[in-house]
Parts: structure tokens; C-alpha cells; sequence
């Protein structure tokens, strides 16, 4: 054997992994050198995630080797990892929501082992906050904070551990280009001091900017492995889908017409009961898409609560053809024609127990012809199934197949499939495209410009600031329950629309959020 | 070669079965060697017990007493725990239930009242009473939050004292635990009542109660495979807050959901008094209600099915009573719940034997 005169920071050799009826990972090769930003990319159920997870000790590979820093490793368990200097930020949060940010911190900690001493730990929290400019309060527990806030938990929490090697799933999803580009920083000062870091993204931007070499793993196995470089954008998503990717859908000029959906002077709260909505006014017109851009935690969530009837307004007006649906039962904006997109997939937008033809009937099981009466109509539900599983096309084995056993842009298209096939009059999507692969955003993109242009209001709330330049006839800036301003969808203005997003028009000094 | 243990996705249906009946019988393999310990031959007891309550026409009829009580409760435990509601109380229901039915029987029915409009009375005051103590634990989960799984169950401890109070008290006869016993037209027609004109039937105390119980069934099954309250109950249980964002109105389910299920034990109680005990006593129910959580688990809340279990239970208390006047049924019960429940964990696993290669990593320090 050669000797290599600096080691890999972490070698994978042939790593495969399998789960009942799924090829997972096939022979899979990675190597990562100290101080280097490598980016993983792939489409969903590439096998990027189970890779990872290998990595960190999550699931044990059925051969290959992992060696770190020349050595070889063989992992039992997470905690075998991380003494290893491997943190991994899990694109679904591994924190625990009733705890408070520091006692996550500490949870799986070998130390302190009895006593827990408070106030040195947030000191010390504090520190490596500030460090890295991840702003959160220790003492808050985790299901008070937003998503954003979420994440910034997970990053604190891997520091904290003292990793060397880190893993990064989908870290940007949630941050307004701001917050990504202070994200950059601290990963490049992090690269420059020897950290290795696995970077997980779809955004071809992204990994073009931050990465110095990329992965591109296909079906489970290694695609490419080349120098950002040398490469492009479009040869990435080649390698990555195996075809050309739309990176814009095509779309005509808005035609507004009358207003369908206005909203006046809301209030609302939030699950924690602080203010959430402050006297929110906005109207969206038959026939165009109206973006809401804005860092998760602004009142994005309650505000798609509050029109779809599932969050009471404090005060106020939500006007649906000039029907009030606020404050009152969500069957009255069901019936009134508001679709709901909703940013939980599974937690919300489906029952993940229950075949696909039990999922698509949420919406319309009172009205014929699914039901009559006390009782459903079995025969059109089966059909109606069938028939929505093909238009949206859906990949399930059977419409009675548990809906958890979907992938997330198959799962999505279902929900599209209800929730579009209702011919809605408004459509609010939340984040309607995050953690899909490109195949799937595009199919959710152009259901939606499609519905446009059948005459629909759509109110699109989203991070991604491409998607909404992308789909938006307009684009109004949330921060803090209030419309800070609105802006065309023109690539010129991301900055500014930056600068909205975290609370400022003429300055960027003001700190971004954070528990005061 | 190495033993590995991974999480299914799916579990087949025939292995769902297969759990079930495996759990049943290491159950009674397991019960085998305390009745041993006991100094009992098991083989002989458990023939015994068969014999008893499964072989000729007499068990037949006494099985189908034991189990007409278990499969009115068990369908009523079935539907709170479809919505993943945990109604563990059945027992005070349906002993509340009897107390409503044996004082319409005791108190409003003469002996003209005819025999319909009296047992149509004690039924409507069965249900009625068994909702009212499945309403309160209900109302309390919809308002309050009260954990439903508490609430339900020491209410079953006030509905024994309630009883108590009456059958020591105002209803007792001459002082002792017992109140007099119903007119004959608030009694259920059994089987042996016909035994002038049908000879067979002499010695059966089969009751209309388990019609009633098949019918309900029957009922239930429909509703849950086919009405939209069945389909709102599946999805509440599934997800409550899909459930929310499809328009349901939670809280409304719950109580409704605890009132139903209430009833149906309360009917179970009713149909105690009407068939089998024709007076309100002390301790007329072996734990029908609790054994009804068992059954209803074991069928796996599916209606028809709870028919088959109540009948297989009904046997096991008429056979266990052959061999011993109490305790060896409950406790075999008792071991098949555990074995059940072991049985359905281990369904979602599975054991895979694989060829790995590993060089041991030397153990590294930090």
C-alpha cells in the first residue's frame, strides 16, 4: 500500500447499504481531505442521507470500509462518531422539543455527568454562538423556536460537541441569502482552521459557491466526482438527474383579475401566544401568484393558518369572494375553495398510516359524489384515486399503500393532487418545494403556474428566494407579522429583498432574529 | 455470518395472524407450567377446560352468556381506540349501565308493562347511563386536556361504590348485597324458555343479549368501513392534526367518540341484568370491562372479528370455571395480553442473517 503524505480526513470505500426492497447505497466512494468543503449532491432517494448517515454512525453499511484520517473505523453507534470528530446536522432536526436549547446541547454529553451546571453551560453556549454568529437563546425550549431557529440549534449543538469532520444536511433551506452567506463564512473559516465539511444541497448555486469538490451521487451510486472548478452548473444537474433540468419554468405575463383573496388588518398569535400576524393587509387577485418572502418565524406559518381557517385571527378581516373566513370552522374555507399546502408534509398534509386513496378524499369526503349522505361512496373513491394518481403522477404500488412508505416528492404530488384537483379558487402553498429534488419542484412549479392561469389566486410563501423570483408575478416581504414592502420579481432586486427579509430597508446593520 | 435485526415496513397480514396465534400459544405453554407448579397435570386441565367450554351444545350456550357482555364492551372499547382514545374505564361503564337498566327494571316496570317497551326502556337507560360515564372523561380530554387514560379509569372505582351504596342501601333487599330480583318481563327471552315446544333448548341460558351484540357488530363494521364518522375516526386516530387541517372538529369527536363507546358498556351491563343476573348484585362482573380492552386489542379493533375473540375468552371463563372457581382464567388472560403485545412488537422487526467481512477497528482513543 501507498502511504499518502496527509491523510484523508475521511475515506469511504465501497460502501453499500441496503433496506427491504431498496439499494441504498451501491459501492459508494468518498474521500474528503482536512480543510476541504465537498459537496454531496443528488436527487432525493440518490442516497445522499443514508450515506451520511453511515458516516455518522446512524446506520452500519452492509460492506465497505470508512477510514478517518487514515485509519480504519468501524461504528457501533452514533456516539462512536462523534468521539470520532463527526457531527452531522440532520436535515430533520434530531432535537428534543420539550427541552430547553442547552439541555440539547448537552443530551448524549459524557459530561457533566450529575451535576448540571446552568449557567456555565450558557456562558459557554453563548461563546460559541457568538463565534459563529448563531444567535439563540439557551434557556428557550426547542417547539418555541422556529425552524430557522431550529437549525441554528443543531449547528450550536455539533460545535459544541467539538466536531472536526462536519456534515451538513440541507443546512440552507431555511436562511435568507444573509443568513447563507454568514453560513459561507463561518464554513470556510471552519474549512481554513482543518475542518472537513460534507456539504448536502440541491441548490447547484450553492455548491458551485461554496464547495471546492462535489460528490454527485445517482440511484445510490457515485455519478461523478469532479472539481467545482471544472465544472458548471448545467453539467451538474446533468450528472445529477441523468437529463437537462428547466431551471425556469416558463410562464406568461400575470392577467390579474378581479380580487379573490384580501386579508385586512390581521392579528394573530402564535402557538407560544406572542404576537404573530401585527396588522397584516394584503389582497391577491384572480390569476396571479403573490410570493411572501421572509425568514421562517416571521408569521409565515400562522398567516397560511389563520387564511385557511386553523388558527384563529384576533382581529381583522380574511375575505375569500368576499366570504369571512376567519375565526370560523376550516370547513368554511374548504368549502369556499382555499387549497392548503402545507409546509409539514407529513405532520400535517397527510395521515401516514392510510393509503394514498384515504389521503386524497381530506378535502372532499362530505360533498358528492364521494359521499352521500352518512356514507361514503367506496366505488368513486377507488376511481377518483386511481384517476388522481395518474394525472399527478404519483409512484405508489397501490392507492392503499401507507402514504409513509412515499417518497417526499411523491408524497407532495399527492397532496397537489387533492388539494388542485378541487379547482381552488385560492391557493395557499407553504414552501411547496422544500427537500424535493429538482424533477419534483419542477412538477410542483408548473402545477402551480398552471393553476394561475386557470384563474386562481395563489399565495406563495417560500425561503427560496429563486422560487419565488422564478414563479412570482409579485413578491411582498414578511418580517415580523407585518408586509414590509413589495417588490416585482426582478433578479435585480435580491439584495434589497435581503435587506426586507431581515427587517431593513436602508441599512444592513440590524442584527437578524433572535430570542430577545 | 451475522445476526442482524431490521425494522420492517410493512408486516403482511398472515404474519399479523401467525403473531397472534403464536402469542397464544406460548401463552398457554407458559400458563401450562405454573398450573403444573400448581400441581396440576396442564395437558389434563387444558382438555378440561376445551371440553367445557367449546365441546358439545351445553358449553356452546354457556359460552356464548360469558361472551355477549365481552363483545358489547370490547365493541365499545374498539371505537375510542380506533381514534386513539384510550377509554380503559368499560368497567364502570358497563356497571353504570346495569344500575340505570335494573332501576328502570326494579322501579318503572310493572307487571303489565309489556315486555318490549321494558326492555326498550332498560336499553335507552343502559346506553344513556354508559354514555354519561363516558361523556365525563370525554368532556374533560375536549376542554381540559384530562388525560382520558386516568379519568376513565377511576371512574370505574366510583361506579363501583355508586352500585355499592344502592345495593347496600335504598335498593337492597332485606340488607344483604343484592337488590329483589326484576319482574319477568324485564328479563331477556332465553333459550330455555322454549323448551316446551323446542326440547333441546331444556338447560340453555343463552340470551337475545348476544343478538343484540351481533347485531352491533355487524353495525359497527359498516359504519367504520363505509361512513364518513368511520373514515373521520380512522383519520383522527392516524393523525389529529391532518385530521384539524381536513376540517374536523377534534374536540366534538372525542366527546362524541367517549359517549358512543360508553354507551355500548353500559348496554353490556344492561344486558347482564336482563339476561343473566335479573337483579343488581355485588361483583356480577368478573372484569367483563377490563377483559374487553384484551379483546378488543386482539382482534385489532376490527368489529367482526371482536366476535370470534369474545366468543374464545367466553370459553376460557367458562372452561377456566371447570377446573378452578376463579383465577386461573384471569391469570391465563393476563398472560396472553403480555404475550400479545411481546407478539405485535416483534412483528415489526425482523431477523436477517448476512455475510460481512469487517476487520475489527483497533479501539481508538480520543
Amino acid at each position: 500500500m501507498t502511504t499518502v503524505a496527509t491523510p484523508y480526513a475521511v475515506e469511504m470505500r465501497g460502501i453499500t447499504k441496503r433496506f427491504p426492497g431498496v439499494l441504498a447505497n451501491h459501492k459508494v466512494d468518498l474521500r474528503l481531505r482536512p480543510g476541504e468543503i465537498h459537496a454531496l449532491l443528488g436527487e432525493n432517494g440518490a442516497g445522499k442521507s443514508t450515506l451520511m448517515n453511515v458516516l455518522s454512525g446512524l446506520y452500519h453499511a452492509e460492506e465497505g470500509e470508512i477510514y478517518i484520517n487514515g485509519e480504519l473505523v468501524r461504528f457501533g453507534s452514533p456516539r462512536d462518531a462523534i468521539r470520532h470528530g463527526i457531527g452531522m446536522v440532520h436535515q430533520h432536526f434530531m432535537l428534543v422539543p420539550t427541552l430547553t436549547v442547552a439541555e440539547n446541547l448537552i443530551l448524549g454529553q459524557p459530561t457533566p455527568r450529575i451535576w448540571l451546571n446552568y449557567d456555565a453551560l450558557e456562558v459557554r453556549v453563548g461563546e460559541i454562538a457568538h463565534k459563529f454568529g448563531l444567535n439563540v437563546d439557551p434557556t428557550a425550549k426547542i417547539w418555541q423556536l422556529s425552524v430557522g431557529e431550529q437549525q441554528r440549534v443543531e449547528l450550536l449543538k455539533m460545535l459544541y460537541q467539538g466536531a472536526q469532520i462536519l456534515i451538513m444536511d440541507e443546512p440552507t433551506a431555511v436562511l435568507t441569502p444573509q443568513e447563507v452567506d454568514d453560513l459561507f463564512q463561518t464554513l470556510r473559516q471552519m474549512a481554513a482552521q482543518g475542518h472537513a465539511i460534507i456539504f448536502i444541497s440541491h441548490k447547484l448555486d450553492e455548491v458551485l459557491a461554496i464547495a471546492d469538490r462535489v460528490t454527485v451521487l445517482r440511484r445510490g451510486k457515485v455519478a461523478a466526482q469532479v472539481e467545482t472548478a471544472e465544472t458548471s452548473k448545467a453539467e451538474l444537474a446533468r450528472l445529477m438527474v441523468g437529463r437537462e433540468v428547466l431551471f425556469r419554468v416558463e410562464k406568461t405575463p400575470a392577467q390579474p383579475g378581479p380580487p379573490v383573496l384580501i386579508l385586512k388588518h390581521l392579528n394573530a398569535q402564535n402557538d407560544r401566544g406572542l404576537p404573530a400576524l401585527q396588522r397584516l393587509s394584503l389582497t391577491v387577485h384572480a390569476g396571479e401568484i403573490v410570493g411572501i418572502a421572509g425568514v421562517a418565524g416571521n408569521g409565515q406559518t400562522e398567516l397560511a393558518e389563520v387564511i385557511t381557517g386553523l388558527r384563529p385571527a384576533e382581529h381583522g378581516q380574511v375575505l375569500v369572494n368576499r366570504q369571512e373566513v376567519a375565526n370560523r370552522p376550516a370547513t368554511v374555507a374548504i368549502k369556499q375553495g382555499v387549497a392548503h399546502i402545507p409546509a409539514d408534509r407529513t405532520g400535517v398534509g397527510s395521515a401516514p398510516n392510510l393509503g394514498s386513496d384515504d389521503n386524497l378524499i381530506m378535502k372532499s369526503y362530505r360533498e358528492a359524489p364521494v359521499s352521500r349522505g352518512w356514507s361514503l361512496n367506496l366505488g368513486v373513491i377507488q376511481r377518483l384515486s386511481q384517476d388522481l394518481i395518474q394525472r399527478f403522477d404519483v409512484k405508489t404500488p397501490d392507492v392503499k399503500t401507507p402514504v409513509r412508505l412515499l417518497s417526499g416528492g411523491n408524497l407532495q404530488k399527492l397532496i397537489l393532487a387533492r388539494e388542485l384537483s378541487r379547482e381552488p379558487v385560492v391557493i395557499v402553498a407553504v414552501y411547496p418545494s422544500r427537500g424535493l429534488d429538482a424533477g419534483a419542484i419542477e412538477a410542483v412549479h408548473r402545477r402551480l403556474i398552471a393553476e394561475r392561469d386557470r384563474g386562481s389566486a395563489v399565495l406563495l410563501i417560500s425561503e427560496d428566494l429563486d422560487e419565488l423570483l422564478s414563479l412570482a408575478d409579485r413578491i411582498a416581504v414578511m418580517y415580523e407579522g407585518r408586509i414590509v414592502g413589495e417588490v416585482p420579481p426582478d433578479d435585480e432586486l435580491v439584495d434589497e429583498i435581503g435587506l426586507m427579509m431581515a427587517g431593513t430597508v436602508s441599512s444592513a446593520q440590524q442584527p437578524v432574529i433572535g430570542i430577545q | 455470518m451475522r445476526l442482524k435485526v431490521e425494522t420492517r415496513l410493512e408486516v403482511p397480514w398472515w404474519m399479523r395472524v401467525l403473531a397472534l396465534v403464536g402469542a397464544v400459544v406460548v401463552a398457554l405453554a407458559l400458563a401450562g407450567i405454573m398450573l403444573w407448579y400448581g400441581g396440576l397435570n396442564p395437558l389434563v386441565a387444558y382438555r378440561r377446560m376445551f371440553e367445557v367450554g367449546f365441546a358439545d351444545t351445553y358449553s356452546l350456550s354457556d359460552t356464548l352468556v360469558k361472551a355477549t357482555p365481552l363483545l358489547l364492551a370490547g365493541l365499545g372499547v374498539a371505537v375510542a381506540f380506533r381514534m386513539r382514545l384510550w377509554n380503559i374505564g368499560a368497567e364502570g361503564q358497563l356497571l353504570i349501565g346495569a344500575w340505570a337498566s335494573a332501576g328502570v327494571a326494579l322501579f318503572w316496570v310493572t307487571p303489565d308493562t309489556p315486555r318490549w317497551l321494558a326492555l326498550l326502556l332498560m336499553m335507552v337507560a343502559g346506553f344513556v347511563a354508559g354514555a354519561v360515564w363516558g361523556y365525563i372523561p370525554g368532556i374533560l380530554k375536549a376542554k381540559l386536556q384530562v388525560n382520558e387514560i386516568i379519568s376513565s379509569l377511576m371512574l370505574v372505582y366510583v361506579a363501583i361504590r355508586f352500585n355499592n351504596y344502592f345495593i347496600y342501601g335504598p335498593w337492597s333487599a332485606g340488607g344483604f348485597g343484592l337488590t329483589r330480583t326484576f319482574p319477568r318481563n324485564a328479563w331477556f327471552p332465553r333459550l330455555l324458555d322454549y323448551a316446551d315446544t323446542v326440547p333441546v333448548f331444556r338447560g340453555m341460558t343463552v340470551h337475545m343479549g348476544i343478538l343484540l351484540g351481533l347485531v352491533t357488530a355487524v353495525l359497527l363494521y359498516v359504519l367504520f368501513k363505509r361512513s364518513k364518522w368511520g373514515y373521520e375516526l380512522k383519520l383522527i386516530g392516524d393523525n389529529p392534526r391532518a385530521a384539524q387541517y381536513a376540517g374536523i372538529n377534534i374536540s366534538r369527536h372525542i366527546v362524541l367518540t367517549m359517549v358512543i363507546s360508553g354507551g355500548l358498556a353500559g348496554l353490556a351491563g344492561m344486558s347482564e341484568m336482563a339476561g343473566v343476573v335479573h337483579r343488581l348484585q355485588e361483583n356480577f362482573s368478573p372484569d367483563y370491562g377490563f377483559t374487553a380492552i384484551i379483546i378488543a386489542w386482539l382482534a385489532r379493533l376490527h368489529p367482526l372479528a371482536i366476535i370470534l375473540v369474545a366468543y374464545l375468552f367466553g370459553g376460557l371463563l367458562v372452561g377456566g370455571d371447570a377446573i378452578q372457581p376463579s383465577g386461573i382464567p384471569l391469570m391465563i388472560q393476563g398472560i396472553i395480553m403480555f404475550c400479545v403485545i411481546s407478539a405485535d412488537l416483534l412483528t415489526r422487526y425482523r431477523l436477517r442473517l448476512i455475510r460481512i467481512e469487517v476487520i475489527e477497528a483497533e479501539e481508538v482513543g480520543s
